[in-house]
């Protein structure tokens, strides 16, 4: 059998024609630079196809994928509580917010609600993850600007958080906090002391990253201006987070529709109107003022309790129980294998993570299993602005303008 | 022996003869010097990076007492027997003090082993030619790089001229007439490296860092050359020995506290002198391509810039190439503002007075302290600052720069005219 193949003939005549005409443009042609996968600017496997004209950035094509696991396919294959573990894996700085943004989306679907304690928890680790992600954030920026002592300090506090996340979860960096109905274990004794002192310590090292680059001439003329985003291109794009709100749009879920008992803890939702990446900078600085106001409510507030929802089902008994009867035993098992017994039904819960809205959207045909889990991740819609946005900046620009969406490739490609 | 003698005497006093040997050992003297530095101020830079950034910085490199135990020691605890070896009790406050430093397990040496052995890791790496460069451009351009500082620094005074048997001596390698113009020639050319680097790496990266280098270069040149005239126009000389010998009679550029330094005019001649100074430092920055005006090999947009497809020595060769432009920089800017290798208020005639000689060895002592200070301000501002972006390094050379320095000199004019 043959097959039929049609070959375009370049036309050789008019292109020798045309190069010895030489009326090509005075200014030269543009130059395909290729950024990444793997390059100091791009905080991960982000690859941008941008072309060149001289410094200046004519179109840029994002190029996302290239951390690609599959974990929506993964958790239809998975009961709930087994698949915690993979979203640890998604914003792996901070693990803790997403473990609970999943647990409470599955607590919405079996309509179960924690007691107060296990709230609290849950508000004090999401706000820890919140602050090592927002220095993470800033001191990654520092650096992609030039100011590598900056990113040290803040890298030091980062330390400070895993150290608690050790204390309280017994893991440093995968979590793997919350299972459905509550969390692996309760906090530790004494563990107010650290976290007050690391209340104490992150403000120190905010003010002096403040002081260090917040008024410093050369990163003011290298930010301001740059990369602005205006309210309607972030909400066309549907930015979420500090970026949206570093564009004017005073939108935050812990405020909106408040879950885990937000509303009964006093904050400020900062916001800023320039839209450019020195107000994106400077609300970040000022999230994790906020979110130590809110852990020292936390702890001044904490209740006692158990921290896991009282149901018969669905949940683990007491170890010792399981040892000792024959029912508990039996539910250990049930719990284990099976999960929870969810009802059929589809239901979307967000949260307000340090990247912005995390989504998880279940839908349910019953079991232990999901039909269908679907995620929205913040840092996949943040970066969808990037062809709109990069054109006409300058290469040193890149740097500067990535570093300010503070994204994690991880959580993009999933 | 009277022989040989006879014969050394013979040969000294031929002037020839005598100036040959003088300048070979001058210039010995200064490449041991300049190339002990390039290792110095990695360590320096190393080290003061660790102290801003709240982390030790280099201090695993020592010397390991478990050595010890390959020359037959059965000891499990070096310290201890090393100790006992020097008779030393185990109580005492010298043993406590070995057990603080942590020499139980090793003898640190401040680090200062680290750069060695980084210089002994990059002689063994591989050396990586990538297929699509130009072979011949690739190999000078680190060459290139690392040459024009070593030529640069041979106009510079270390030390005030000796009277000896045989002749004077001037304390560097060349007495020129024309000193500043012949560093600021000869550095200017180590651009061409770059450049060169840029263009034979054949790869789009170090292309663009490449020609950042040259813009760069050349927006910076001009205001650097300006902003030194005002000192010239004070001192009515090029020769940098001599004005390092006015400075040490009649205060140094800045500091005019003794000799003829205290006349009014000296005084009013201080704010156009600043204006020199703060834009003469800010363009030996930028010359030595260091942080904030790193623009040729910024990382976070351009990877490695100019060196990102060099490897092995090639690549340390660039490296020295900087740390070697920063020492003749600040080695510049010490002779200039600084006061060279002048001890001041007067130390050097009495010394000098004195022994000759010990003047000497003390002048170049202060010499080389002042250099190692600057060089920490070169290393202090690179861990603090951000870094310019392209556009506003060659605005700041053009737009600010080059205006302030050439309406300094008519400042200097002035002040030089109507005080007296």
């Amino acid at each position: 059998m043959k097959t039929t193949q049609f070959v375009q003939v370049p036309d050789a005549a008019t292109a020798a024609a045309g190069y010895l005409s030489n009326d090509a443009d005075d200014h030269g042609e543009p130059v395909t630079l290729n950024v990444g996968p793997s390059h100091p600017a791009t905080h991960g496997v982000l690859r941008l196809k941008i072309v060149i004209d001289g410094e200046e950035i004519v179109s840029c094509d994002p190029v996302i994928g290239y951390l690609h696991r599959g974990m929506e396919k993964i958790a239809e294959n998975c009961h709930y509580n087994q698949f915690v573990t993979y979203t640890d894996r998604m914003d792996y700085l901070a693990p803790m917010s997403n473990n609970i943004a999943y647990a409470c989306a599955v607590e919405k679907l079996l309509g179960w609600e924690l007691p107060e304690r296990g709230q609290a928890i849950r508000v004090l680790c999401c706000e820890l993850s919140r602050i090592s992600s927002c220095f993470l954030g800033t001191g990654v920026y520092a650096m992609d600007t030039g100011a590598m002592t900056a990113f040290l300090y803040a890298f030091e506090e980062k330390e400070r958080v895993h150290n608690l996340y050790e204390q309280i979860c017994g893991a440093r960096f995968t979590s793997s906090y919350t299972r459905i109905g509550g969390m692996t274990r309760d906090l530790p004794k004494g563990i107010e002391k650290p976290i007050l002192e690391f209340c104490d310590s992150a403000l120190k090292t905010v003010d002096e990253m403040e002081k260090l680059l917040l008024h410093n001439k050369i990163f003011i003329d290298r930010l301001v201006g740059v990369g602005v985003i205006t309210k309607e291109m972030a909400l066309q794009n549907g930015m979420t987070g500090n970026n949206l709100r570093a564009s004017g749009v005073c939108r935050d879920l812990r405020k909106t529709n408040p879950y885990l008992g937000y509303d009964k803890y006093e904050f400020d939702v900062p916001v800023a109107y320039e839209g450019d990446c020195y107000a994106r900078f400077q609300v970040r600085m000022e999230e994790i003022r906020q979110s130590v106001r809110i852990i020292r409510q936390v702890m001044a507030t904490l209740p006692g309790g158990p921290i896991w929802v009282q149901n018969d089902k669905g949940i683990l008994p007491p170890k010792e129980a399981a040892m000792m009867g024959m029912e508990e035993l039996i539910r250990q098992f049930m719990v284990t294998t099976q999960c929870v017994n969810a009802p059929a039904g589809q239901v979307y819960f967000a949260a307000e993570n340090p990247k912005g809205e995390l989504g998880f959207f279940i839908d349910s045909q019953g079991g232990g299993l999901p039909n269908r889990l679907k995620m929205r991740s913040p840092s996949y819609c943040t970066l969808s602005i990037l062809p709109e946005l990069l054109p006409g900046h300058l290469v040193s620009d890149i740097g500067a303008i990535l570093g300010s969406f503070d994204f994690v490739q991880g959580e993009c490609d999933r | 022996m009277d022989a040989i003698c006879n014969w050394c005497d013979a040969l000294l006093s031929n002037p020839i003869w005598f100036y040959l040997i003088t300048t070979v050992l001058k210039l010995v003297l200064m490449f041991a010097v300049i190339l002990a530095f390039v290792v110095i101020s990695v360590w320096i830079e190393r080290r003061v990076a660790g102290w801003i950034q709240d982390r030790p910085g280099p201090n695993r490199a020592g010397l390991p007492l478990f050595l010890l135990q390959r020359f037959g020691s059965k000891e499990k605890q070096p310290l201890k027997e090393l100790l006992h070896f020097f008779g030393i009790p185990e109580g005492s406050c010298i043993a406590k003090l070995c057990q603080w430093l942590r020499f139980d397990r090793e003898i640190p040496f401040f680090g200062l082993i680290q750069p060695c052995l980084d210089g002994g890791k990059l002689f063994l790496k591989q050396e990586l030619t990538p297929s699509y460069v130009r072979k011949a451009y690739f190999i000078v351009a680190p060459m290139l790089v690392l040459g024009p500082p070593m030529v640069a620094a041979a106009v510079i005074p270390f030390a005030s001229s000796v009277e000896t048997a045989y002749g004077s001596i001037s304390m560097c390698v060349a007495n020129l007439g024309i000193g500043p113009l012949w560093v600021f020639a000869i550095s200017g050319l180590s651009v061409y490296g770059l450049t060169l680097a840029g263009w034979a790496s054949n790869s789009k990266y170090p292309f663009i860092g490449g020609m950042r280098a040259t813009a760069q270069l050349i927006s910076y040149e001009v205001a650097m050359g300006l902003s030194v005239i005002p000192l010239f126009m004070m001192f009515g000389t090029l020769n940098l020995q001599e004005i390092v010998q006015a400075q040490a009679a009649n205060g140094w550029t800045l500091l005019p506290l003794w000799g003829e330094g205290l006349s009014p005019q000296r005084w009013a001649l201080m704010l156009p002198l600043l204006i020199s100074f703060l834009v003469f430092v800010t363009c030996v920055f930028a010359e030595a391509n260091r942080t904030p005006f790193d623009m040729a090999e910024c990382e976070t947009d351009l990877v490695g810039g100019y060196h990102t497809e060099y490897s092995s020595m090639k690549f340390a060769s660039f490296f020295m190439g900087e740390y070697a432009a920063m020492v003749i920089g600040s080695a510049i800017v010490v002779t200039l503002f600084l006061g060279g290798w002048s001890i001041g208020f007067g130390a050097d005639a009495a010394l000098a007075g004195i022994c000759p000689w010990l003047a000497v060895c003390c002048q170049f002592a202060m010499f080389i302290l002042k250099l190692l200070a600057f060089i920490f301000f070169f290393v202090w501002v690179r861990w603090t600052l951000p870094r310019f972006r392209w556009d506003q390094v060659m605005k700041l050379g053009w737009l600010v720069f080059l205006e302030l320095t050439v309406a300094n000199i008519f400042l200097t004019a002035a002040v030089l005219y109507f005080v007296k």
